[in-house]
């Protein structure tokens, strides 16, 4: 990674056994990446940033690596996901936009049946800004127990010339769904969607 | 199980570089938090044993998690730290009671030794609340490479008849110390200060 300058990565696994309600008899696991890296653009206007892309494909390999190391779990019980960035204060929210490709398919790449877009936001903060991750079901984005989103921040992130790259991954469905819509179960097109 | 736990995240905060310069090896924090239910929420109750018991317990659960996130033998835990924060319906000394008389125990042997205090804080608040960890070095309080703090927060927790729970380890102090005071190499360990 030649051009990418990782300062920190902050990793982490929530573990839910319930919420007040019957305990399932998994629990459930959410997950999330994040790395604060150095932005090339920072303080200028640069018309072509699309190279940068390259650069953030082995953070977001390394960053899944690290996320499904963490959550135990095999990849295939990995059902949700979803990406996020915040931009410092010295860039722009198009740098933020660099992150869908280098980001989703990392994820995509170790994740089988993930045929779903990856979700994603984005927005520019100061360190300790909070950002609320949207999550869907890897295979089919309409399946309504997994439509949730993670909360993530670093206290010292981003500084004005860094960014902050994050990755999301759930297993299980929310803990007590049961607001209907398509299930798992009803995975038929295979499109991403239904 | 004594305590009702709901859930429990484990964070890893692993820093590479800092002002420019290269962090080798780098330095790694990590945190073991759990959301349990406040047996006392929303009334007077004297007797705070059985808080007291729900701290021993944790103490060994959140400290053994916590060294495991860090993936190090025990016996490479440089400095550890303990907190609470107690949702709006409690007490501040629900937080005395879960962290003072019997946690530091089973955290000791999840870390092995641990001559010095655990330095620890508490705090009442709401969902989302920052809770600042302290830092110490497990067997010299007075090693000043490891005075630090690790900030956690989980955005749905605790709610107002629950506690917030937590332990931080580290296999390192701060990145690049240079303020002089006792080193590390020059612990005794005896007497928990030097």
């Amino acid at each position: 990674m030649p051009d990418l300058k990782i300062r920190k990565f902050v990793t982490a696994v929530e573990d839910i056994f319930h919420e007040r309600g019957p305990a399932p008899a998994k629990p459930r696991k959410r997950g999330w990446c994040l790395a604060v890296i150095g932005n090339p653009f920072a303080g200028r206007y640069v018309a072509d940033i699309q190279p940068f892309m390259e650069d953030l494909k082995p953070l977001g390999m390394e960053m899944a690596q690290r996320l499904i190391a963490a959550l135990g779990t095999d990849p295939k019980d990995i059902d949700g996901y979803g990406k996020g960035i915040i931009v410092g204060a010295a860039g722009e929210l198009e740098h933020a936009a660099l992150w869908h490709a280098p980001g989703g398919y990392s994820m995509r790449e170790h994740l089988p049946d993930s045929l779903a877009i990856v979700p994603s936001s984005k927005k520019v903060g100061g360190p300790g800004t909070r950002l609320d991750i949207p999550v869907t079901h890897k295979t089919a984005a309409y399946v309504r127990s997994h439509f949730d989103s993670v909360e993530v921040g670093i206290d010292d992130s981003p500084r004005a010339d860094e960014m902050l790259v994050a990755l999301v991954m759930t297993v299980g469905p929310r803990i007590h769904s049961r607001s209907g819509g398509l299930e798992v179960s009803g995975i038929k097109v295979k499109d991403g969607q239904k | 199980m004594k305590a009702n736990i709901r859930k429990i995240m484990v964070v890893i905060d692993e820093v590479h570089s800092e002002q420019g310069q290269t962090v080798s090896p780098p330095t790694r924090r990590a945190a073991a938090v759990a959301v349990i239910a406040n047996p006392f929420a929303g009334k007077f109750v004297a007797d705070l044993s059985e808080l007291m018991d729900i701290g021993e317990e944790l103490g060994g659960l959140l400290g053994e998690k916590a060294v495991a996130a860090l993936g190090v033998a025990p016996s490479q835990i440089e400095s550890y730290g303990k907190a609470a924060l107690v949702g709006e319906n409690g007490e501040l000394e629900h937080a005395a009671a879960i962290l003072h008389p019997k946690l530091g125990k089973p955290l000791r042997a999840a870390v092995e030794k641990g001559a010095a205090l655990v330095p620890s804080s508490k705090k009442r608040g709401g969902m989302g609340t920052p809770l600042d960890i302290p830092l110490g070095h497990k067997d010299a309080a007075f090693v000043r490479s490891h005075f630090d703090g690790m900030e956690v927060r989980i955005n749905d927790a605790p709610r107002a008849d629950e506690i917030l729970v937590a332990v931080a380890v580290t296999d390192s102090g701060r990145p690049l110390p240079r303020v002089g005071g006792l080193q590390k190499h020059e612990v005794k360990g005896e007497d928990g200060l030097r």
